[in-house]
């Protein structure tokens, strides 16, 4: 599938060793404009490392990086961040400015007027659920976790940056939390058209958010792929068993209500049963309390035809 | 109550003093603190980036910290003579510590996840130290400073024994004196400076953080202006004084002596005394406070100004014991009473010479004494058990070896041990020992007898005239009525307070007595 624009970021041949220590090592890729990137890979696999290589808050040992076509070594640190959004797990809000200056520090540091960066503010706060009347004045240690991570969240896109770096974002939060804000994340407009990268060790999380996940072990690439071509194809044995413990959930996750009713061409008028659909919404669907558009499908036939389905992309893989 | 009364008397007389030297204490706490700051905060911010320093710089400012006041002052003044400098640059040290650990332990508590957020968003490294590690460690680095303020501001009492004034030339003074009002006078107010400085940095540091970085800045500023008061034009004359505390405070002291003499015109400063005769040797200073035979005196140069209106009672060195012990070995009388009328004003002059000038140790110049005067006696062999004579002595040469003559007669002579307590500090301590029996015996001079231990009424002393065997006869009685202790012989020299100059500078200005001194500076 030939690309029609030129990647956003490219990398090539990173490498990095903390002493005798190799983190990172012989790791290139691409990540293409407005797509999302997940890096996902166990404790230590040199993810956060390559992560941070991206805004060279590492500097790697051998490689180069480009973003837009030129290498990152030709700017200055701190411009090159500035264009950058930066989310960590520890949210590192600054904690002697209110919540409207720690949103504003990028459009600052940027020289924004006043009043957009205001108008910016007001926006954001609203979009991520923290009132600007309530919260623009707030001090982070007021805050729970969850709305310090919105406020991180509305940080790192203060300044409308095109590339946005996001380091276990919500490995911090509870569950319940977790989900809630990872569903606001993949439902906001300002992350559609942007390029990001995202690092987590949560399989569910990156198979929720990514386009591309790269697949990282002790320091190297085990797979590169759509989340799709990781689950049914797995390239290694040590990607295939990645996945054992969560693999159902993951199929239920990947497989669409287009893969399940591919041959009989089942119509889906409905909004809430498109051919994009996957079967693990279905089921939510299915299983919740009656709904007014009536599926065009019963529990049995979603669940026969996924198995079916399921079958094919083994038979596929193993031919 | 009757203290209270006394201390707001003193105040109300000696306003004018007590304003100069709380406005000099204020200075050199602050231009030592300030000082402090500029080396301290760099340092501490050094240190956070390069942690590998940090043991080895916070091990010299921690081993700095534990030298003595006085003894630092005692190594600064060879390099930096006497006045302000050395004393700030000793509190300016001592403020180090706290500010350098506080500035270091500041930025590492500043969460690291905020920092790294920080450089990630953009911020330089300037923009990061600037605007999210000092203010984020600015509580702890004002704790660290207020620290050093509160130490500075009672070091800096000592700063009155190299001639930098404060506070602590009333402390001093009144210890010398065993005046506890005067001491009370100048603690007081320094105790209140400490508390009002800490308060100041408290609200200072309860200010919103963001404030706090326009204080601090403003603070920068104060300082040096607080430290300026220090520079606020002083008396001046043609000549200039430098006196212990002790002599400023004394009735037959300096204010004995500006009454007689008229000593209007002669501006002083306060200096410890073991540091006089250096600085009128080195010329800091023109005339000074002294004992007339004091062996400095002879190494230095200095000339005895003739006290021609007899204002300093007379000093005659007696040892004085307690009873029980003569009572307990009658074979002591004749032993200790070898040394009567043994020794001159020149002979005690000569022997300080060695002491003070020569470095001999006081025992050695002891022993020398008695065999040229014939009255060495190898010390017998000790025996176990035997009783001990406890010998004290004041902390100057003069009394070690008055002291060390005495024990080494006590040991040629009888078969009792000796101890020597030497080194008991002023007069108060040697007579609250003797009292105490912490020791049997020490050499005391009869005008301090009088008119430091006993106090009695000025018409009392006006009765005495300044005669010495009416002076001896009077404390000997009274010591016997009073405190049951016993004055014995004189040893023979008269060990006065004196004013002295350097000859050279004495000669030029044709200045022999003290009437001469008066009328130079009158003209």
């Amino acid at each position: 599938m030939p690309d029609p624009q030129p990647p956003v970021i490219r990398a090539s041949r990173l490498h990095k060793a903390f002493g005798a220590h190799a983190v990172v090592r012989d790791v290139s890729f691409e990540v293409a404009a407005g797509e999302t990137l997940v890096l996902l890979g166990p404790s230590g696999c040199g993810k956060t490392t390559l992560l941070k290589m991206l805004n060279r808050l590492i500097e790697p040992d051998g490689g180069t990086i480009e973003i837009n076509g030129e290498n990152v070594l030709t700017q200055r640190p701190e411009l090159l961040r500035r264009g950058m959004g930066y989310v960590i797990q520890q949210v590192g809000l600054l904690p002697h400015y209110t919540v409207a200056e720690n949103v504003a520090v990028v459009p600052r540091l940027l020289g924004h007027a006043p009043a957009a960066i205001a108008a910016r503010t007001t926006v954001l706060l609203t979009r991520l659920h923290l009132p600007p009347d309530r919260y623009a004045g707030q001090l982070p240690h007021q805050l729970s976790g969850g709305q310090q991570q919105r406020v991180g969240l509305a940080r790192a896109l203060a300044a409308d940056p095109p590339i946005v770096l996001l380091d276990e974002p919500f490995g911090a939060l509870d569950p319940i939390t977790r989900a809630s804000i990872r569903r606001e994340f993949r439902e906001l407009d300002e992350l559609r058209s942007k390029t990001v990268v995202l690092v987590t060790h949560d399989v569910t999380e990156a198979f929720e958010l990514a386009d591309r996940i790269m697949l990282l072990d002790a320091g190297q690439i085990q797979q590169l792929g759509t989340p799709r071509e990781l689950l049914f194809r797995p390239a290694s044995d040590f990607v295939h068993r990645f996945f054992a413990a969560e693999r159902l959930a993951l199929q239920l996750r990947t497989l669409t209500l287009g893969d399940v009713f591919r041959d009989n061409e089942t119509e889906f008028p409905k909004d809430s049963f498109r051919a994009e659909t996957t079967v693990h919404d279905a089921l939510e669907a299915l299983t919740g309390p009656a709904s007014a558009p009536a599926p065009p499908f019963t529990m049995a036939q979603l669940m026969a035809g996924f198995g079916a389905a399921l079958q094919r992309e083994e038979d596929a893989w193993k031919r | 109550m009757e203290t209270l009364s006394a201390l707001l008397t003193f105040w109300h007389e000696q306003a004018g003093k007590l304003g100069e030297q709380t406005l000099q204490h204020i200075g050199l706490t602050a231009g030592s603190l300030l000082l402090g700051v500029l080396l301290g905060v760099p340092l501490g911010l050094f240190l956070s980036r390069k942690p590998r320093w940090a043991p080895a710089v916070l091990g010299v400012a921690g081993v700095l910290q534990t030298v003595p006041s006085i003894a630092l002052l005692g190594f600064l003044i060879p390099l930096m003579g006497i006045g302000p400098k050395p004393a700030i640059f000793a509190l300016f040290l001592y403020s180090l510590l706290p500010i350098i650990r506080n500035t270091l332990e500041g930025i590492r508590g500043v969460p690291p996840a905020v920092v790294e957020a920080a450089r990630g968003l953009g911020l330089t490294d300037g923009q990061v130290l600037r605007r999210v590690e000092l203010p984020l460690a600015l509580p702890v680095l004002m704790a660290g400073i207020r620290t050093a303020t509160v130490i500075n501001v009672g070091v800096a009492t000592l700063a009155a024994y190299v001639a930098a004034g404060g506070l602590g030339e009333f402390i001093f003074g009144g210890i010398a004196l065993n005046n506890p009002v005067m001491i009370l006078a100048g603690a007081l107010p320094a105790a209140g400076l400490a508390l009002a400085f800490d308060a100041l940095l408290g609200g200072v540091q309860k200010l919103s953080t963001r404030r706090l970085g326009q204080v601090g800045a403003a603070l920068l500023v104060a300082l040096p202006l607080l430290g300026g008061l220090y520079l606020l034009p002083r008396a001046t004359g043609r000549l200039l004084a430098g006196f212990s505390p002790e002599f400023v405070g004394r009735a037959d002291g300096l204010p004995g002596l500006t009454k007689s003499y008229g000593l209007t015109h002669l501006p002083s400063v306060v200096l410890a005394p073991a540091l006089v005769y250096e600085a009128a040797r080195n010329a800091n200073v023109d005339v000074i406070d002294g004992y007339s035979t004091d062996g400095r005196i002879r190494a230095y140069g200095l000339r005895v100004l003739r006290d021609d209106r007899r204002v300093f009672p007379p000093y005659y060195a007696v040892p004085v014991v307690r009873p029980a012990l003569l009572r307990e070995h009658p074979e002591l009388t004749a032993v200790l009473a070898k040394l009567d009328n043994q020794i001159s004003d020149s002979v005690m002059t000569d022997l300080n010479y060695r002491a003070d000038y020569l470095h001999q140790p006081p025992k050695a110049i002891a022993e020398a004494f008695l065999r040229r005067r014939g009255l060495w006696l190898a010390p017998r062999p000790a025996v176990a058990g035997a009783p001990v004579v406890k010998l004290g002595s004041k902390i100057f040469a003069e009394q070690y070896i008055l002291a060390e003559m005495y024990a080494a007669l006590i040991r040629g002579n009888t078969d009792l041990a000796v101890e020597t307590k030497t080194g008991l500090g002023g007069t108060t301590i040697c007579f609250e020992a003797l009292r105490d029996g912490a020791i049997d015996m020490y050499p005391e001079y009869t005008g301090t007898g009088l008119l430091v231990l006993l106090q009695p009424q000025p018409a009392v002393v006006d009765s005495l005239g300044g005669q010495p065997a009416a002076v001896l006869n009077y404390v000997r009685a009274e010591f016997r009525r009073r405190f049951g202790l016993e004055w014995l012989a004189p040893l023979g020299f008269n060990n006065t307070y004196a004013l002295l100059m350097r000859g050279q500078q004495a000669q030029q200005l044709g200045i022999v007595s003290v009437s001469d001194l008066g009328g130079y500076l009158r003209r």
